[in-house]
């Protein structure tokens, strides 16, 4: 790629990005609405640990009812960077042939999406805030601050973006083979529930189903962040856990790349 | 000139006539049966991590528990069967100004706009539900009589009947600010607050899923009553609570439809 090129490309991401920052902050009563669903899911789970925390005298897993309340804080920022472009919709966009305004574009449309996506998580965060505020006024969770964690979080909570878009871009290749990718996305939904620490913190499954969850991409695009802010994690695991990030990236942006030539090769222009 | 036909019949034939246009896409019933699976799975997976740690969740056991995931199954599948499809297409109806089309024939428009789709499939999570409180209730032994299954019965209609006021009222808002999807949305992500008994929330937020969104009186009121838990003033808090929400809708639809001014051509 040229230096040029490069320059282009960057100028492309920029241009994506403030799309979809405008996009999400024109509708802000809708996004924050959606938020606000958002909200009600960790306030449920924060809710049954804290009432197991004191059934069982303060403690369970190894948090306490403020670290839990920390958990489920940042649980709520992470869930937001963790939107990306639904696999669902890649039968709509095949069947109503929205993509071949995008194939007859220079720059492939994964960096159009990619981009789009990073610029509404802008207008999320600014609408996240006043969300955040009133959570931690409520459920007072204990952070310990350190720069590095903050630093590395910085890092890790958009490592978690690009893993999971590449997971849920993978899957959406599945509808150029079938109109009929609905169950299995259910599936894989279900399996990223439990093994990403959304439903719940790693540690509190057993240790087999903690085992496994390392295996997967889920726990480095959830968990990881959020045990990376709230201090759980030394500098080693956290280089670690960064690590893993990075090599899933690759690792799915490999396959992306293998499965898209396939893809396309299959599809059939109509529409539009 | 011919009789005009009660409320009873003219539900009845709206939705046989949704029924037989969901059995055209038979491939949808496998679909949602992996769909109820999942549903299914994960919620007896979460009941399972938290009594790995505890032997009681705010005084519940691990079977009672299973009671409420039962009833939220259940109504869940009454709700997408039958309440949410009407309630996105009345919305829509509102902003495509196809409404009117409803509005001018010959009976109730509120049992008209809550009777036109059906979404068969749903009922699958209906049927996963009722199995799970089958085999729930069976362990429960005698904690559970006949006064509980016949209470059980009129807190389930309360209790769905208390849903279907609470968004038919949501979905009425769509006549002045035309976008409440994301309204309806919210309702959503809020109703999976009832997999928990609401006993489980902080003060504030049970009071909010007892009065506001009152999950409450539709899924842990059943729950207890099946479970043989309830403390029997509840259920009658949760008869009058119905017919109040009841009056309620229908005086917010009345509201509604005096201040449409339709949109079509």
């Amino acid at each position: 790629m040229t230096t040029e090129n490069r320059f282009s490309l960057v100028r492309y991401y920029a241009a994506g990005a403030r799309t979809g920052f405008q996009r999400d902050l024109q509708y802000r009563m809708a996004t924050f609405m959606v938020l606000v669903g958002f909200l009600i899911e960790p306030v449920v789970y924060l809710s049954v640990w804290s009432a197991v925390a004191r059934a069982q005298g303060g403690m369970v897993g190894g948090f306490d009812e403020g670290q839990l309340a920390a958990y489920y804080v940042v649980w709520t920022l992470v869930r937001v960077y963790n939107t990306a472009f639904d696999p669902k919709a890649w039968e709509w966009r095949i069947r109503q042939g929205r993509i071949n305004t995008f194939l007859s574009q220079p720059v492939h449309m994964f960096h159009r999406d990619f981009s789009f996506f990073m610029g509404s998580k802008i207008a999320w965060t600014i609408l996240w805030i006043p969300i955040a505020v009133v959570l931690t006024l409520v459920f007072r969770p204990s952070i310990e601050w350190h720069v590095v964690n903050v630093a590395a979080f910085a890092i890790a909570i958009w490592g978690g973006y690009a893993v999971r878009f590449l997971v849920l871009y993978v899957m959406g290749m599945i509808n150029f083979w079938t109109t009929r990718g609905a169950a299995m996305f259910g599936i894989v939904s279900a399996l990223e529930l439990i093994f990403s620490g959304r439903l719940v913190p790693l540690q509190l499954l057993p240790d087999w189903a903690e085992s496994i969850s390392t295996w997967l991409p889920f726990r480095w695009t959830f968990q990881f962040p959020i045990e990376v802010l709230i201090g759980r994690l030394d500098t080693t695991q956290i280089a670690a856990g960064i690590g893993y990030q990075a090599a899933w990236a690759a690792g799915l942006g490999l396959l992306f790349t293998v499965v898209w030539r396939r893809a396309i090769r299959r599809y059939e222009a109509v529409g539009n | 000139m011919s009789r005009p036909i009660g409320p009873g019949r003219l539900a009845y034939l709206h939705i046989r006539l949704g029924v037989q246009q969901e059995l055209q896409y038979r491939a949808n019933f496998w679909v949602q049966v992996v769909n109820s699976a999942i549903a299914l799975g994960v919620g007896i997976v979460a009941i399972a991590v938290v009594y790995l740690h505890t032997d009681s969740l705010a005084g519940w056991s691990p079977d009672e528990l299973v009671t409420v995931l039962g009833v939220h199954l259940m109504v869940g599948g009454f709700l997408r069967a039958f309440v949410f499809p009407n309630m996105y297409k009345l919305m829509s109806d509102v902003e495509e100004g196809t409404l009117d089309y409803t509005l001018t024939r010959p009976a109730d428009s509120q049992l008209l706009v809550s009777v036109r789709e059906v979404e068969l499939w749903s009922l699958i999570d209906v049927v996963s539900g009722a199995g799970v409180l089958v085999w729930a209730v069976s362990r429960l032994g005698d904690q559970v009589g006949v006064i509980h299954y016949l209470a059980f019965l009129v807190a389930l209609i309360c209790g769905s009947v208390i849903l279907y006021c609470l968004w038919i009222v949501a979905a009425t808002l769509a006549f002045k600010v035309v976008r409440v999807d994301n309204v309806m949305q919210m309702l959503s992500g809020i109703y999976d607050a009832g997999r928990w008994p609401v006993g489980v929330y902080p003060f504030w937020l049970r009071g909010g899923l007892t009065y506001l969104v009152p999950l409450a009186f539709a899924i842990t009121v059943p729950a207890e009553t099946i479970s043989g838990r309830i403390d029997w003033p509840w259920l009658l808090v949760a008869v009058g609570f119905t017919v109040v929400a009841f009056v309620v809708a229908r005086l917010v639809w009345l509201w509604g439809i005096r201040n449409y001014s339709g949109a079509s051509a």
